[in-house]
């Protein structure tokens, strides 16, 4: 019964959205009131039922309804209670199922929320979100229905792929998704503006939360996966220019970009056009990744199936959708073309270098992701790797970091460009410092890693330069989040640049007992023996690692194997254990035993051990962007204001 | 400055961005367009000794040879046109066997000799290089080496 409920629910959702869209246009044509009283009911509604009918989702998983055809592919009854619940989202159509709902709920929070706006934006606002449930519910319903049932229930189900049984997995895609769908709540403000010709600070003003609330999750979601993959994988490495990573860089690339530019036309009423157009490119890029990732184009461990049809689906909402805000955009130029001036060397100034930039870093590696996918088509196979990434993107972003230092030390409207190198004489020393302590005791280092930890030691202290000589007790939240985001890039690039200069790695056929030196540390590969888990065996290797100072650790590196569930072939994966230390990183993996040259015993293991000095900064400061981002929205969404009225005006009503 | 003066010189920057970004992306393009390669185009003479690029291919039928260090590899990689000895030192990942797909990046060494650093089989069974998908799928029995 679950299941069937689920689906009339989604139903009654798709139907009231298509209310919400119609009333919508009725009201912009005709302007009558009653049709705008119907808007705002509406979509919080269609909200509510969605995640009711996700919910429903969930229960089906958790009680491994096997008849359900979703829950008998993805999900088993051994799996740990965790792994249920994320399978419901860990596939195709019921992770298409948590995209409408995280839609239909920011759908409900604009309608419940929003009162800057004017009634006709916000309506207008209202109905392109609208729009673009629609679309995705059409998706849903008629080709990827999650709550299908099988003519005959198998005894359990196929399980889900090992490698996402992970804590991890239970939070990357919803993060990731949070992220997605709050620049489509940007993409709708920008299209109801645009239609009701309403650009300029107040539109900003009310975009502005979800562009950086959108662009928090995204930070978080990035800086996840890239640790999940640092782990999981087994492989060492934090960063692959695989095209599924890149897909979710492009959207924050253009997040950043969005966040920069709505803060110009929020307090200068500068950039208007510019903004608009970012909101639909960064909605665009959201769009694209959703659509290479889920379409089976690419094929990865994201791409849970392969069919055409979906994919063409994807396709033909997104020209729709993207042609649509266009040519909006078009018939409206006359309406955003104007706005105020601003000099060069300006606040205003550097923010369109650093957009500019962006934009540029998006292109190249949104060129380098769909070229290969491309050429295929024509008939050329070609892969494009590290390489490519590294020298188009790297320079570029050190250019953008130091454009970073300039930017917050600049007044608006325009500044004095000599008066620049005197608020930054301590920055451009401790770079000097980080740069030449490189050069005399780094040993040999890369060209980018050496510009990359200089650069990041004048921008950690460019970066605190805004808070300096002021009253902090009266610096708003936002320059707080400004001057933190900006330390955490510094924070990240210095351990990039680290991990790639210093990084140490041993690789060894290990005895029991046998002791290896990787950096200062001393490990002792005690032994390796199998073990079991709740659905998979190993074997588990025992490491001590000791340290000069006499202290020691103990690492559990293992090698898993999944049976075959169902008849699915069984997988293996690398469980890598970690010990981390201020100074860095110690990784261990285990590999494979190695037979003795008679080929009688297997006494020997494949060990593969790296010190990898500072890691860890790298999502640390990942972290940090995101901390300073969320005070930023704490600032600017005036959540403390909101509160402190409504208290006054409560207090009010009570004496009245 | 004057306001069009102003407009002037932005779109000027902007021009100079997304040219100087195209030149550096297809330049950039150009290198990259040499970076993967199969075994026949590895002996049509496509690549330049000790340049970083990625070979890909199945593992030849028996052509898995262990070290006695325990950790070297030996094999060889085939598209059933030519074949390219590599030999690899690491933890393969679980999926390498003869018989089944590999990508493997590294570089020439001048005497034939393809050394990887690093052999990549995707995180699932089902998957196949990308570049590999014209491969005759009967491929089992590797040519004679």
């Amino acid at each position: 019964m679950i299941a069937e409920l689920a689906l009339a629910l989604l139903w009654i959702a798709a139907a009231l959205a298509c209310l919400s869209l119609v009333a919508g246009i009725a009201f912009v044509r005709t302007g009558k009131d009653d049709l705008a009283a119907l808007v705002r009911p509406a979509s919080v509604a269609q909200g509510v039922l969605t995640a009711v009918s996700f919910a429903l989702l969930i229960t089906l998983f958790v009680r491994s309804d096997m008849s359900v055809e979703l829950v008998a592919r993805n999900s088993n009854s051994l799996k740990p209670m965790l792994f249920k619940v994320a399978g419901a989202w860990g596939n195709h159509e019921g992770s298409m199922l948590l995209w409408l709902t995280i839609l239909g709920l920011s759908g409900a929070l604009v309608a419940l929320f929003e009162k800057r706006l004017r009634k006709d934006t916000l309506v207008a606002t209202l109905g392109a979100q609208a729009a673009l449930s629609l679309g995705f519910f059409a998706f849903l319903l008629f080709s990827s229905n999650p709550f299908k049932r099988l003519p005959v229930a198998p005894p359990d189900g196929q399980g889900l792929n090992p490698l996402l049984q992970d804590p991890g997995l239970a939070f990357h895609p919803p993060t990731l998704y949070v992220g997605y769908v709050g620049i489509s709540v940007a993409f709708s403000f920008a299209v109801g503006a645009l239609i009701t010709r309403e650009i300029g600070p107040a539109f900003a003003r009310a975009m502005r939360p979800w562009v950086l609330g959108s662009w928090i999750f995204l930070t978080l979601g990035i800086t996840a996966g890239s640790y999940w993959a640092y782990y999981e994988l087994g492989w060492g490495g934090w960063w692959f220019w695989d095209p599924v990573e890149n897909v979710s860089l492009v959207p924050w690339l253009a997040g950043a970009a969005l966040l920069h530019s709505v803060s110009v036309t929020a307090t200068r009423n500068a950039l208007r056009a510019w903004t608009v157009m970012l909101a639909v490119i960064a909605f665009s890029m959201s769009m694209v990744g959703t659509f290479i990732v889920r379409s089976g184009l690419l094929t990865s461990v994201h791409s849970f199936a392969v069919d055409p049809e979906r994919g063409t689906f994807l396709l033909a909402l997104m020209a729709i959708y993207i042609g649509g805000a266009l040519t909006l955009f078009a018939l409206r130029a006359g309406a955003v073309a104007e706005g105020k001036k601003f000099a060069l060397m300006s606040r205003e100034g550097s923010l369109v270098i650093n957009n500019l930039l962006l934009t540029t870093i998006l292109a190249l590696v949104l060129l380098g992701t769909l070229y290969p996918i491309v050429a295929e088509a024509m008939g050329e196979k070609i892969s494009v790797g590290p390489p490519y990434y590294n020298k188009v993107a790297g320079p570029l972003a050190l250019i953008l970091c130091l454009v970073m230092v300039a930017g917050p030390l600049l007044s608006w409207r325009k500044d004095d460009g000599r008066k620049l190198w005197t608020r930054l004489p301590v920055a451009i020393f401790a770079g000097a410092v980080v740069l030449f302590g490189l050069v005399l005791f780094g040993g040999k280092v890369g060209v980018l890693p050496l510009l990359g930890m200089t650069v990041a030691g004048v921008v950690a202290v460019a970066s605190l330069a805004p808070l300096w000589k002021r009253n902090l007790r009266r610096t708003p939240l936002p320059t707080f989040g400004m001057v933190i985001a900006h330390f955490g890039v510094a924070v990240a690039l210095a351990g990039m640049g680290a991990e790639s200069a210093f990084i140490k790695e041993r690789l060894v056929a290990a005895a029991p007992g046998e002791t290896v030196k990787v950096d200062d540390f001393s490990v002792k590969f005690v032994g390796a023996k199998p073990v079991a888990g709740p659905n998979y065996t190993a074997i588990r290797g025992t490491l001590v690692a000791s340290t000069p100072a006499g202290a020691s650790f103990t690492l559990h590196p293992e090698a898993r194997m999944f049976p075959g569930l169902m008849g699915t072939a069984p997988t293996e994966t690398n469980e890598a254990a970690l010990l981390t230390r201020p100074g860095g990183q110690l990784y261990a993996v285990l590999g494979q035993p190695v037979p003795s040259a008679d080929g009688a015993s297997a006494d020997r293991y494949q060990l593969r051990l790296w010190w990898k000095p500072l890691v860890w900064w790298i999502w640390l400061g990942g972290g940090l962007i995101a901390v300073g981002a969320t005070l930023s929205l704490l600032g600017r969404a005036q959540i403390l204001e909101i509160w402190r009225a409504r208290r006054a005006r409560k207090a009010q009503e009570r004496f009245a | 400055m004057k306001a069009k003066h102003q407009r002037l010189i932005l779109a000027a920057f902007a021009l100079v961005g997304v040219a100087g970004a195209g030149v550096l992306g297809a330049s950039a393009l150009r290198d990259e367009a040499a970076y993967f390669r199969t075994p026949a185009e590895v002996k049509a003479g496509k690549t330049i000794v000790n340049e970083p690029m990625r070979l890909g291919g199945m593992v030849a039928a028996g052509s898995i040879k262990r070290q006695a260090d325990g950790l070297t590899i030996d094999f060889v990689a085939t598209d059933g046109k030519a074949s390219i000895p590599v030999q690899f030192t690491g933890i393969v990942p679980d999926l390498f066997a003869e018989n089944s797909g590999m990508v493997a990046d590294g570089r020439m060494r001048a005497d034939g000799v393809f050394v990887a650093d690093r052999i990549l089989a995707k995180h699932d069974e089902r998957y196949m290089p990308p570049q590999m998908g014209d491969m005759p799928k009967d491929m089992k029995v590797a040519p004679k080496v």
